[in-house]
């Protein structure tokens, strides 16, 4: 009764909020927010200069540059090409579209160690890829190029899925009106369809790179997981937790959890300004 | 407020017949590319998905199947594969009913009903997908291990939740929180709540509202939901690998197993094992790409009766 009294902003007469609200909130807070607090709590104590000392040493540091830089490089990746599924997926007729459409999800069905161990046999110097790029001097696996292949092979779907509604619901009159003022299809697309698309691209975007940041399963097999050259930060609190350094590990997540929360607001934002854009 | 992820698709939209396909020939020859720019563009898409998704996923039944039918089989029925997958299994079935009555509590709330504080909630929701899996299972660590709050007092009664499976159920639990939750509010939301509205004035009670109005109609998303919560929760690595143990056995589900013999060297049963996975994987695109458009059909259903 509580809850429906203190939180309801107009009277019902659909009966079960309480119960619905209260199983919602305990369990959340039994799963989720108490087991994050305890992140929190536990870096309380380090004193602030053990903190900052933890979270800067140049390995950390090394494995910040190493994460972003590559989330970074493989979510502009999947945005370009995921512009470019979603576009051919969605306007063009071929065969095989909708096995092509279907297989797109893919990521997201396959167990992460199972990506991984066959993105690194795939890139392996006597890998069927790899044995074509190891000639050419171009070594994948076992390098930070490996961990640029496995981020954008889990990154893949979320730029091609939020674009791809907005392009299906795209009403074909703007690109009409657009022919008939006389822009060429260039003008048109990139003057009247892109801008309709950006915030959709900009979600995708970010979705891709917030999972890349911290995806482990996929990377740990391709990356070689050289300190100060090719070991992620994730890898990094698990290595800290194997010697026993609950502090420094839960440190160093700390650091994650708060860009990865800056990340979901920034998304959010992005997703309310696509709804606005599609006037919902 | 809620960060959609693109798999909820089917609730986000309704799908079209390409544009191009509704207009004269001669207003599509303004409004789509010329023959040669579309064949480079449909060939180029076709180029990359090739080299980051359909050769992956053919290498790794080819790898898989490498050296014979007897070593695949030998791979798959050995006793510690077979207490992986029993693990799997087990975690699974605990983790997808559990976030599954959290999914249909939690749309039921933020669906029907009209309250404050409402869009903190949807993102909390959302949070465990933002959490790398890794911190998942550093958290439950630092609440359950031997040096986390409840670490002397779980030693001191003989229950083990770290390194056991308790653990590995938790950690699983925290990675497909949001799965069920997500897909039925969308749908949920569009649906509205006149029919609840008028089977409880026609006298039906709350329990009867919720069984034989509610339920029939998101029964297609709710569907959708377990499958995507269910291919995580057998497919989950990093969440689970921090609190499992690596006990050969005892904690080792499917993805760990498949990492021990992989770094032993194994790589035939390495695939073996992954290739298991990885038909799951198959068999989940099929029945997403199948409920999807039921998905569809109900969101439809309920857009032409509230207008």
């Amino acid at each position: 009764m509580f809850l429906s009294k203190t939180l309801l902003r107009r009277h019902t007469v659909l009966p079960g909020f309480d119960l619905a609200l209260g199983l919602t909130l305990l369990y959340l807070c039994l799963i989720v927010l108490i087991p994050l607090s305890a992140a929190f709590l536990r870096t309380t104590e380090l004193t602030w200069p053990q903190f900052v000392d933890t979270v800067t040493s140049p390995r950390v540091v090394a494995s910040y540059k190493l994460t972003f830089g590559t989330s970074l490089l493989a979510a502009v990746v999947n945005a370009f090409f995921g512009l470019l599924v979603a576009w051919v997926l969605v306007r063009y007729d071929f065969f095989g579209r909708r096995i092509v459409d279907a297989l797109v999800d893919l990521p997201f069905a396959l167990p992460t160690a199972v990506a991984g161990i066959t993105l690194t046999g795939l890139y392996a110097g006597n890998g069927w890829i790899g044995r074509w790029l190891e000639p050419l001097g171009l070594k994948v696996a076992f390098t930070p190029v490996g961990i640029f292949v496995a981020m954008t092979f889990i990154g893949l779907p979320f730029v091609v899925r939020t674009v791809q509604p907005i392009l299906e619901d795209m009403a074909s009159e703007l690109e009409e009106a657009a022919a008939t003022l006389g822009a060429s299809r260039w003008q048109s697309f990139s003057k009247v369809v892109f801008p309709i698309l950006l915030p959709a691209l900009l979600t995708g975007f970010a979705l891709a790179f917030a999972r890349a940041l911290g995806e482990y399963g996929s990377i740990i097999f391709i990356a070689g997981n050289m300190p100060m050259v090719s070991e992620i930060t994730p890898l990094l609190i698990i290595t800290k937790l194997e010697q026993y350094d609950y502090a420094g590990a839960t440190a160093i997540a700390v650091v994650m959890l708060v860009m990865s929360f800056i990340l979901l607001l920034a998304i959010n934002g992005l997703q309310a300004w696509t709804r606005k854009r599609q006037g919902k | 407020m809620q960060a959609v992820s693109p798999s909820t698709s089917p609730a986000a939209a309704v799908a079209t017949p390409p544009a191009h396909a509704q207009v004269p020939p001669n207003v599509a020859r303004a409004t789509t590319e010329p023959a040669w720019v579309r064949r480079l563009l449909i060939g180029t898409a076709l180029v990359f998905l090739s080299l980051f998704l359909f050769v992956p996923l053919v290498s790794v039944f080819a790898e898989a199947f490498k050296k014979g039918w007897d070593v695949y089989v030998a791979a798959i029925t050995e006793p510690d594969a077979v207490a992986a997958i029993w693990l799997t299994l087990t975690a699974a079935v605990i983790a997808v009913p559990l976030n599954l009555v959290f999914g249909v509590a939690a749309a039921w709330a933020i669906a029907k009903f009209d309250f404050r504080g409402k869009s903190v909630l949807l993102t909390f929701i959302d949070l465990p997908f933002s959490v790398s899996p890794v911190i998942a299972g550093l958290i439950y660590v630092l609440v359950f291990g031997l040096q986390g709050w409840f670490g002397e007092w779980l030693m001191a009664n003989d229950y083990k939740v770290i390194f056991a499976v308790p653990g590995i159920v938790l950690a699983t639990v925290f990675v497909t929180f949001p799965f069920v939750a997500r897909e039925l509010i969308p749908l949920m939301q569009a649906q509205g709540q006149e029919q609840e509205e008028a089977a409880r004035v026609l006298g039906a009670s709350g329990w009867q509202t919720f069984w034989k109005v509610t339920l029939p109609n998101v029964k297609w998303g709710l569907l959708y939901g377990v499958i995507l919560c269910n291919a995580r929760a057998m497919g989950e690595f990093g969440a689970v690998s921090v609190v499992s143990g690596h006990v050969r056995g005892q904690t080792n589900t499917l993805p760990l197993h498949i990492e021990i013999l992989y770094n032993e060297y194994q790589f035939a049963a390495s695939f073996a094992v992954a290739s298991l996975l990885a038909s799951l994987a198959l068999v989940t695109l099929v029945l997403k790409y199948i409920v999807e458009r039921r998905v569809q059909q109900e969101l439809k259903q309920s857009q032409t009766s509230t207008h």
